[in-house]
């Protein structure tokens, strides 16, 4: 097997949910400069309530195709409900509040949530019924499933429905105006409120996809799902330039490949028996003899790149990849 | 002689504790010029933001038969008030032609906006060349250009300029003023904030001069100019 390839396909299909997570994040910052941490939550009830409609219906003599459909047709109006009810409810009475009160308001919404969730469907993970054959394919000697060929497709769609809207409409033009100057924005008739709301719908509406692909990807959802994935796609948004929309598009594919290919090869490169005169003699000749392993740091240290990432990015280009704004001198 | 478009009637604008502006009042017709000058700080700018909505003051800004002190700032253009903002506040990462078509935001006529963009292009020809350029890296003097335009795609009745002016080489100060001009010439309603008070006053019909929160001198601008307290304070002489 090409691991190369494999961790290739691996991570665009996991880069893609990032990226698709990380535009919920990125187009709430770039409006209200809010890092809307209970977005991760979003994606795991959007998951869980698919997951929800589907099992429900997975008795029925629907065809497969249509359950699924049901499912996502649960989730995402589910979705923007909920994110507009975070806006609404939580973070618009601290519209002009010191920054830190809606910040620790949203680390308050994504632990309520988590409870919430917690509440509705317990703590044990919700498998997902194998509905329809999730077939493989082989390409130069790796596989991709049917599932992630799917997943990259769909984001890549959702990506570029979104870029044109954004880059494309009027209301799309406007939610960029509002991003750079709510005050002159509002002068040309723009009503703030409006695009605030209409971000953090839109971002859900995404989350909402993107925690149905994830769920179906590894087959479960669980109420704690929401962290990780979060912040691993706040990161991913960082990487790209924190508000700018090309930025986590980019950062979230770039995150999803460096974690796959990481994790890939992190067994190989921190495998002592491995290295260099390590097996000639003593006793880590012996530990090593017969071809046997000594690996320092399994794939197990998969989210560790992440955060790696994260650290690194913070360091050495606070602004991301992205994130260099225009000189708007005026 | 014609009905006040805009009237303030003892406007007082409070920045935390500090008056910035101190009750006062004045008007602008329909169709009419006026300027308001006066050194930094003697709360023009306030004042053209406080009639925009874009601050909270007390008391009553009347706009034809309407009282507009309680109108959220996003509905005024469509009833017909555009600022241009001093430091122009264009939208530097839009491009140019999206930086107009925000102007026209609220209409919904595609083929009035067509038009109204044919027209600004003639009027600012520098605009159509850049359309496509991102307005953050035109210089100060189109960059000033593209505000106006971008004010007049709302088609407003009444037009508040705030220091068009400010930081232009001399030669640019021209060219603006030579739009606003003509912009005037087609009947357009426009009060004018200027700290170039000699370049103000010769544009406009009447001014009002501004010290510290207070209105001291109001009258014609021909008078204004020959008025020896307004010469050695404004006019450098």
């Amino acid at each position: 097997m090409d691991i190369l390839l494999q961790q290739i396909i691996n991570g665009l299909t996991t880069g893609s949910v990032y990226a698709v997570v990380a535009l919920g994040y990125t187009m709430v910052y770039g409006v209200i400069q809010l890092i809307n941490f209970a977005h991760g939550e979003v994606v795991m009830i959007g998951a869980m309530v698919a997951f929800a409609v589907i099992a429900a219906l997975a008795g029925s003599a629907l065809p497969p195709a249509v359950i699924l459909l049901a499912g996502v047709l649960a989730a995402v109006p589910a979705c923007m409900l909920l994110g507009y009810g975070l806006e609404r409810i939580a973070y618009r009475p601290l519209r002009h509040a010191p920054r830190l009160a809606p910040l620790i308001t949203a680390i308050g919404m994504s632990i309520i949530l988590q409870h919430l969730a917690l509440l509705i469907w317990g703590r044990n993970p919700i498998a997902f019924p194998q509905l329809i054959d999730n077939p493989s394919f082989a390409i130069g000697g790796a596989a991709i499933s049917g599932v992630q060929i799917t997943i990259i497709l769909l984001s890549m769609v959702m990506m570029a429905g979104l870029s044109w809207f954004v880059y494309r409409t009027r209301f799309g033009i406007a939610i960029r105006a509002t991003a750079e100057n709510v005050h002159i924005a509002g002068l040309m008739g723009v009503n703030a409120d409006r695009v605030i709301a209409a971000t953090f719908v839109i971002g859900a509406a995404l989350g909402a996809m993107a925690g149905v692909m994830v769920g179906t990807y590894y087959g479960i959802a669980h109420y704690t799902m929401g962290f990780i994935l979060g912040l691993k796609a706040f990161s991913a948004a960082v990487l790209g330039g924190i508000g700018n929309i090309p930025g986590a598009m980019v950062g979230g594919l770039l995150l999803g490949l460096v974690e796959a290919l990481g994790t890939g090869y992190i067994g190989e490169y921190t495998d002592l028996c491995r290295w260099p005169g390590a097996a000639d003699g003593g006793w880590m000749g012996e530990r090593c003899a017969d071809g046997a392993h000594f690996v320092l740091f399994g794939s197990n240290y998969q989210d560790v790149f992440a955060f790696l990432m994260l650290i690194l990015v913070l360091v050495l280009r606070p602004s991301g990849l992205l994130g260099e704004r225009v000189s708007e001198r005026a | 002689m014609a009905r006040a478009l805009i009237e303030a009637l003892n406007l007082q604008i409070h920045y935390g504790g500090i008056a910035a502006v101190k009750g006062i009042s004045f008007a602008v017709e329909e169709g009419e010029m006026v300027c308001l000058i006066g050194a930094n700080g003697a709360g023009k700018t306030s004042t053209l933001k406080a009639l925009a909505r874009m601050i909270p003051a007390h008391g009553e800004i009347h706009y034809g038969a309407e009282r507009i002190d309680a109108v959220p700032a996003h509905e005024l253009i469509r009833k017909g008030v555009a600022l241009v903002p001093e430091g122009r506040g264009i939208f530097a990462r839009l491009t140019v032609a999206e930086n107009l078509a925000m102007g026209a935001y609220h209409r919904n006529d595609k083929a009035g906006i067509a038009a109204d963009l044919e027209r600004i292009h003639a009027l600012l020809p520098r605009l159509r060349e850049r359309a496509m350029q991102v307005a953050g890296t035109l210089s100060g003097g189109e960059q000033q250009m593209l505000a106006i335009g971008r004010a007049l795609m709302g088609r407003p009745k009444l037009l508040l300029l705030d220091e068009p002016s400010m930081g232009l080489a001399p030669l640019m100060v021209e060219k603006v003023f030579e739009v606003i001009r003509a912009v005037a010439a087609e009947g357009m309603t426009i009060l004018l904030v200027e700290q170039n008070a000699r370049l103000a006053l010769e544009l406009c019909s009447r001014g009002y001069v501004m010290e510290s929160g207070a209105i001291t001198v109001a009258d014609t601008s021909a008078a204004l100019l020959a008025d020896p307290r307004v010469r050695a304070a404004y006019l450098g002489e």
